[in-house]
């Protein structure tokens, strides 16, 4: 939503024209960032209020409830008031960190507690498997690139496209076979571990394996496949041309001058797909029943369980606005043309 | 620009250096921590496939929940193993008055909540009249206290309930007993606290809570004192699965010993597996096709956009004769049911009922086609059916998207339907958009289905005319909006019966009377698929016997009866490869460390050089 496309980082012609200091640019930014994180809680009211389905025939599905019971229960939800009521009342407590209280799933938990306690196992998962894949990713782009065409690049090219159009929960699942029970197949902890503190994190470690493997196959692909192409569209550069004549050896040519410059667009990639991988994760989630925000919004899902998607998709796009401006202001840091002009 | 690679390097070699220092330590670290690991008792594993809510025996309605309940927390009676049928538990014995209003149990002595105290007629007393005055209280178990007049504990061991209207599931009643001391403190029954270990690890049951871990298992370990004895089995870790297929591989690999709610494909895979054993017990669930017969609401308007062809009570028996059930049972549940009858499961045996043969509509296309042609629908040249008014027989069939029984049936339907001249146009939708349509009566023919209970009472209520909705379309729990005096009054007399033979013959009249107006076709009832260790336990007490479930079952009988095959065989296999895994795991980390050193020595050397 706020995420201009590169050339427009590049070469933004207010950037030109005003030639303003840091400041006014990361305020701007900032603002742009907030603007569009109210947008999505405005357009998500709206949008999960035109879903089909009664929220309270929904709860009461399947349980004896009385006209009185149900009457109650619609004036405690706000069903009842007109729609405009409803968002100030839900945005006045969305200001004050209250996202409403789960309907189906633990019938009145705060949906912000149950996001908050979900949300470390995700970040755990989601942050190893993309650390790892940016690393393994890069480092097998580079590789790949430098040595175009020859048989390194384009196996690395095909197993990578491969494994990125590989079904995620078929992955897992083969995993799991594959492996023949070496490594945990459910959630994070094993009731059997120990309570001190090394047993607890070698048992999370253990657990981690599998579903991390899964994400990190499907996700180093885009990392290595970005980073290939923008490092070959930087290998004819003049620059290039100029610092072997200078007499650098070949990697050094490609580690000091080429591999920054293609670097660029994979730092970009790098923030952005992070909101996105955590959706990314509710596959694996489910196959490898990881306790985190994937898997509650899976069973949001099912439910459905409104305030609960609602809750859980508000927090997945203010991280992803969260990310592009971390990504803007980044570029900035690390492109010296965006810097000086 | 080669300062931020430069930089960049000497952060890896950094990190590389730290973790390689971290790799070291979780080496070393290993042989300290795997053999508080590998520490197994006689642990009978369960995977759990549905959701856990609450351990708050008021507010846990979700299946798993209520199972947790059953293990940690004693009723009054308990259906008992051989046929489901009240059988003494907490309370002794039971009497009815003459006018059958007032019940007086009489409660067990000698038995003891896990913390000591005794458990008397009182904590019973406490348990129903909090769920009289407290609406929380009511979320779970509601429906058993709502004719409830007044209940009282004149001394110790005596527990009198008054009743407002004659109730025949007194002797049932499915609410799990708490204690009063640990409860009454408790003013607000929402509060997640009371999940907590401090109130529900405080019970009775066979089993006790000793740890909950939201959203990952629930640990229970043997109630010693349980008043039927001790379990065989130390300790019950019921583990969450959110996925059939990996916990149908952690069964293989012996990290789970029992699964239950397989599907036909998942099951079949495990028979004849090595250690395995399979148990297809008869289900508590019907699986049903319902004929929208022109439904309305409660006070009797027409609603929803069924066609009306289907108001003749000929097409619908034309229907009926050509739905194979049979082979709808074959095919689409691999034979792992039954073929359906009335609504109320043979696995409740006593008020099960199956048409007789004149009464039954046997599958027979030609006679289909014959009822057809008498009742003046003609066929066209294009082989479809047109009304006397001209209309043509096209109806849509709708269900579950997303199940393949639903599937599965929709395609044998259609092509049956097909060969009489009815063409149907298959809409296969999301449960939420299914349960709005059938609850407003927008379908012509809808898969569903009811899962039941012990008593009779609940799956003949669906079909009477108080269970259809209110003009605004709410309140309703009926899925065929069935209205019909006889049946109704049949339902009436089966409500109030107190004589257990007298009532089995109402229920049956009922269940005959919905099958002959064809509101609905009952198709099968599924087997309850479940799957155990049979090299590491044995005695799982199935109920009813002797082909009834282990977990899918209204008691604890089947995890109680668990017996492990020898001590040997019960401990883990697999904590030696574990291990083994763990070491490579660390070896290969420390090979990727060492990498990143050297890579970052590399980029120092260059640096050094330039």
């Amino acid at each position: 939503m706020t995420m201009p496309d590169q050339a427009a980082v590049l070469i933004d012609p207010d950037e030109h024209r005003s030639g303003t200091g840091t400041a006014r640019f990361v305020l701007q930014k900032v603002l742009e960032a907030i603007i569009s994180v109210v947008l999505v809680v405005v357009l998500f009211f709206f949008l999960f209020r035109m879903l089909p389905g009664d929220p309270v025939a929904a709860m009461t599905r399947d349980r004896v409830t009385s006209p009185q019971q149900i009457a109650e229960l619609r004036e405690k939800m706000g069903v009842d008031k007109p729609v405009f009521v409803q968002f100030g009342q839900y945005f006045w407590n969305l200001l004050h960190g209250d996202l409403g209280e789960s309907r189906l799933l633990n019938n009145g938990r705060p949906v912000a507690d149950m996001i908050g306690e979900r949300l470390w196992p995700t970040i755990l998962l989601v942050g190893s498997a993309t650390v790892l894949a940016v690393i393994i990713g890069l480092w097998l782009g580079i590789r790949a690139a430098w040595r175009r065409d020859s048989f390194f690049d384009r196996a690395q090219t095909g197993i990578a496209l491969t494994l990125w159009s590989v079904p995620q929960f078929w992955l897992g699942l083969m995993l799991l076979v594959v492996t023949d029970g070496l490594f945990p197949s459910r959630g994070m902890h094993s009731p059997d571990a120990a309570p001190d503190v090394l047993s607890q994190t070698i048992d999370v470690l253990h657990h981690l394996v599998l579903p991390c493997v899964t994400l990190l196959a499907v996700f180093y692909a885009q990392y290595m496949l970005i980073m290939r192409s923008s490092l070959l569209g930087e290998m004819n550069a003049d620059y290039l041309t100029t610092a072997r004549a200078k007499g650098l050896r070949d990697d050094l040519v490609r580690r000091r001058h080429a591999v920054p410059n293609a670097l660029l667009p994979t730092t970009t990639l790098v923030f952005m797909q992070f909101g996105a991988v955590v959706a990314g994760a509710v596959t694996v989630e489910a196959v490898f029943s990881w306790p985190g925000l994937g898997q509650l919004t899976y069973d949001a899902l099912h439910g459905p369980d409104l305030p609960v998607l609602q809750g859980v998709f508000t927090v997945l796009a203010s991280a992803v606005v969260l990310m592009n401006l971390l990504a803007e202001l980044l570029y900035r840091v690390l492109d010296p043309r965006v810097r000086t002009s | 620009m080669g300062w931020f690679l430069v930089h960049f390097q000497r952060r890896i070699g950094r990190f590389g250096r730290v973790g390689a220092v971290v790799a070291a330590a979780t080496l070393a670290a290993i042989p300290l921590a795997v053999p508080a690991q590998a520490q197994q008792g006689k642990v009978l594993r369960v995977a759990l496939t549905t959701g856990i809510d609450h351990l708050n025996p008021f507010t846990a309605v979700l299946a798993a929940s209520t199972q947790v309940g059953r293990f940690a927390y004693e009723f009054l009676t308990v259906p008992d193993a051989a046929k489901a049928e009240a059988s003494p538990a907490l309370a002794e014995s039971w009497t009815p008055s003459p006018d059958k209003l007032t019940w007086t149990f009489k409660i067990r002595s000698g038995v003891k909540w896990s913390d000591g105290q005794p458990v008397t007629a009182k904590d019973a007393a406490f348990t129903f009249n909090r769920m009289l005055t407290d609406e929380n209280a009511r979320t779970a178990n509601g429906n058993y206290v709502a004719n409830f007049e007044t209940v009282t504990a004149p001394d110790d061991t005596t527990l009198v309930i008054k009743t407002k209207a004659v109730q025949v599931n007194m002797n049932l009643l499915d609410v799990p007993i708490v204690p009063q001391h640990i409860w009454e403190g408790i003013k607000d029954l929402k509060d997640a606290k009371t999940d907590d270990l401090s109130v529900v690890g405080v019970s009775d049951g066979p089993y006790k809570i000793t740890e909950y871990k939201q959203n990952e298992y629930v640990k229970l370990a043997a109630n010693k004192d349980y008043w039927r004895g001790a379990p065989k089995v130390d300790e019950l870790q019921l583990l969450q699965f959110k996925d059939t297929e990996a916990a149908v591989n952690a069964l293989k690999q012996g990290e789970v010993d029992v699964i239950n709610r397989l599907n036909p494909n998942q099951f079949a895979a495990l028979q004849g597996q090595q250690g395995i054993t399979t148990n297809a017990a008869p289900g508590r669930r019907y699986d049903e096709l319902s004929i929208n017969f022109g439904v309305t609401d409660n006070a009797n308007n027409p609603i929803g956009d069924g066609n009306p062809v289907l108001k003749d009570i000929n097409v619908r028996k034309a229907i009926t004769q050509a739905v194979d059930t049979q082979a709808l049972v074959d095919k689409v549940l691999k034979g792992l049911g039954q073929v359906g009858g009335g609504v109320v499961p043979p696995v409740y045996a006593e008020y099960h009922w199956d048409p007789s043969d004149t009464e039954k509509v046997k599958f027979d296309l030609a006679a289909a086609n014959a009822t057809l042609d008498q009742a003046g629908y003609k066929k066209g040249p294009d082989g479809v059916r047109t009304a006397p008014g001209g209309a043509k027989l096209e109806l849509r069939l709708t269900g579950h998207a997303n199940r393949s029984y639903d599937q599965g049936v929709a395609q044998y339907v259609s092509g049956w339907l097909k060969d009489i001249g009815i063409t149907v146009k298959q809409d296969l939708v999301s449960d939420d958009e299914l349960s709005d349509r059938t609850a407003v009566g927008k379908y012509d023919l809808a898969i569903g289905g009811y899962g039941t209970n012990p008593d009779p009472d609940y799956a003949l209520s669906l079909h009477t005319c108080a269970a259809r909705p209110s003009p605004d379309g709410k309140g309703g729990s009926t899925d065929t909006f069935f209205c019909d005096p006889q049946y109704d009054d049949l339902y009436k007399k089966q409500l109030t019966e107190t004589d257990d033979a007298k009532r089995a013959g109402y229920v049956k009249q009922a269940q005959a009377r919905l099958y002959s107006q064809f509101p609905t076709i009952v198709l099968d009832y599924q087997n309850a698929l479940e799957a155990y260790r049979s090299d590491k336990f044995s005695g799982f007490t199935t109920q009813p016997q002797p082909k009834g479930a282990i977990l899918e079952q209204t008691g604890y009988w089947g995890v109680y009866g668990a017996t492990p095959a020898g001590t040997e065989a019960a401990a883990d296999s697999g904590s030696g490869n574990t291990v083994l895994w763990i070491v490579i795991g660390a070896v290969v980390v420390v090979v990727l460390v060492g990498g990143g050193i050297a890579f970052s020595r590399r980029g120092k050397s260059a640096e050094d050089r330039e």
